[in-house]
């Protein structure tokens, strides 16, 4: 091996299911071989019959649905809110001046922490699953869309009034589509955090979703359905980030070329 | 009838930390008349670029005054095109549409643009690649979209920062020729900056050379060679006399930049 030096696709490729392989069978040795209570930890194959069970049984797609709408939800609100006040906040420093001390303070307060209050004013409907992931990633857009947008290459800006821009062409014709990309790349970032915090909400108030059928699951120590959840959840990420990943390639063609 | 006139106009940039401020333009006049081709050569760092951007509206001069046709400069519009040393085509937009930029932003209905584009497109030589982007060309193709999207716009005059500096020496030679040739054709006031002597020569009507820091006009030689100029015209005796002169006026401007060398 040498530092950097590339390496073949399928090489990399069979490395990255190496791992998984490994991975599992560890996890098949420690628990099928008995060094570990199966109170405290399923063995896969259990784990993919108890899945199979939750899936056709339980209703566990219901489930799923609930939660991947939760967090699409929460983000799309947070979305809405936050790229615009970040474009207006990296392009008007007197704007930026006004929010960013209090979104760069508001950015550390844990959005879990605000679950128990979140009840009290929204009760545990959907409404309250909402907001936590509205809060979890308001702040965190805001802060990455601003700091794209400040900074944009001077020099564009620059060409673009020697063209005649005013104020609004500047802003639309040269910030806006100079930090697209980076605004949707960060878009699929916060997404992935998104995840961790719905599900935390549904682990504390909740009589659906991912979270609530791995909450219950510990009240009957079924270890199996909630390395499944967990692992659903994992899946659901990676599909997500892939869709992203390719509505990105779709949409801004030129930044890749 | 282009007239730019620079009265005094004088550029001192503030201290950083504790040092003095920066004069980078001791107070210059200059006069550029209509169809003037003038190119400004000097060392790096002597204020050339600085009076370049003072002269678009990109920066506010510390005393004196810029006018351009009667009117005082105090912001960039687009009566002053400019091409940057660096390459400035939108990444996002195609080779046309980097074209008809300006002319979208002046509201010149889409017809008509298409029109301007394809005409611009086919005097810079790159008909086939209007719906190419910026990333799939060459650098010497996007200076030449750079030209074009500046001149599409019909400036009173046209400013040029070093624009063929990145290049290397046989398409900057052929981008000389090229901006030459709009030049002869098209009748263009045109203010081109450059550290480079035979470049300076080649395209102007007259180069005014600037002295080390802080910048000074230190000598405007006026070139009479005639036109249209071939590329052989860099191997004439008359051009060499030219060149000998302003290689002296530049060199010593040069020692004073860099300090006494060993």
């Amino acid at each position: 091996m040498k530092p950097l030096a590339p390496i073949s696709n399928t090489a990399r490729l069979v490395l990255g299911i190496l791992f998984f392989v490994l991975f599992f069978a560890a996890w098949a040795f420690a628990t099928l071989g008995g060094f570990v209570s199966s109170t405290f930890l399923a063995d896969p194959i259990t784990m993919v019959e108890e899945g199979w069970l939750l899936l056709t049984r339980h209703g566990f797609l219901a489930d799923i649905g609930v939660t991947i709408w939760r967090v699409v939800g929460g983000f799309v609100l947070a979305a809405l809110v936050a790229v615009p006040l970040g474009i207006l906040m990296g392009a008007y420093k007197p704007i930026e001046a006004f929010f960013e001390p209090f979104v760069s303070f508001a950015r550390y307060l844990p959005a879990s922490a605000f679950i128990p209050l979140l009840i009290l004013w929204a009760g545990i409907g959907e409404a309250q699953k909402l907001l936590v992931i509205f809060i979890g990633s308001v702040f965190q857009i805001v802060l990455m869309v601003a700091m794209t947008v400040s900074g944009v290459r001077r020099d564009l800006v620059e060409a673009a009034l020697t063209l005649g821009a005013r104020d609004r062409g500047i802003l639309g014709r040269v910030l806006i589509p100079a930090s697209a990309p980076s605004i949707a790349e960060s878009l699929r970032l916060v997404l992935g955090w998104a995840w961790t915090y719905v599900i935390v909400a549904e682990l504390i108030g909740s009589s659906s979703g991912i979270g609530h059928m791995i909450i219950d699951s510990q009240a009957l120590l079924a270890t199996g359905q909630m390395i499944f959840g967990i692992i659903v959840i994992g899946v659901i990420g990676l599909i997500s980030d892939l869709l992203f990943k390719l509505a990105n390639r779709r949409l801004f063609p030129w930044s890749l070329a | 009838m282009t007239e730019l006139r620079i009265e005094g106009v004088a550029r001192v940039f503030p201290s950083v930390g504790r040092g003095p401020p920066t004069r980078a333009l001791e107070p210059i006049d200059l006069a550029v008349g209509d169809n003037d081709f003038v190119t400004i050569l000097g060392p790096s760092g002597c204020g050339k670029s600085t009076l370049l951007r003072l002269v678009a509206g990109l920066d506010g001069p510390t005393a004196g005054r810029i006018v351009l046709d009667g009117r005082p400069i105090a912001a960039p519009g687009p009566d002053r095109g400019m091409v940057f040393q660096s390459y400035t085509l939108f990444p996002w937009l195609t080779i046309a549409d980097n074209i008809a930029f300006g002319l979208r932003e002046k509201g010149v209905p889409a017809a008509t643009r298409a029109r301007i584009v394809t005409e611009w497109l086919e005097r810079v030589g790159l008909s086939g690649f209007a719906q190419h982007y910026p990333k799939q060309l060459s650098g010497g193709m996007q200076q030449r979209t750079a030209i074009a999207r500046a001149l599409a716009n019909e400036p009173a005059i046209l400013l040029l920062d070093e624009p063929f500096g990145a290049l290397d020496n046989q398409t900057r030679a052929l981008m000389q020729e090229l901006l030459l040739g709009i030049w002869e054709r098209e009748q263009k006031t045109v203010l081109f900056v450059t550290h480079d002597i035979e470049e300076a020569i080649f395209l102007a009507s007259r180069v005014v050379v600037m002295t080390a820091r802080p910048g000074r006009i230190k000598a405007e030689v006026a070139i009479d060679l005639p036109h249209p100029r071939h590329y052989t015209i860099k191997t004439s005796p008359e051009f060499s006399a030219l060149k000998a002169r302003l290689t002296e006026e530049i060199r010593a401007e040069a020692v004073l930049a860099e300090g006494s060398l060993p």
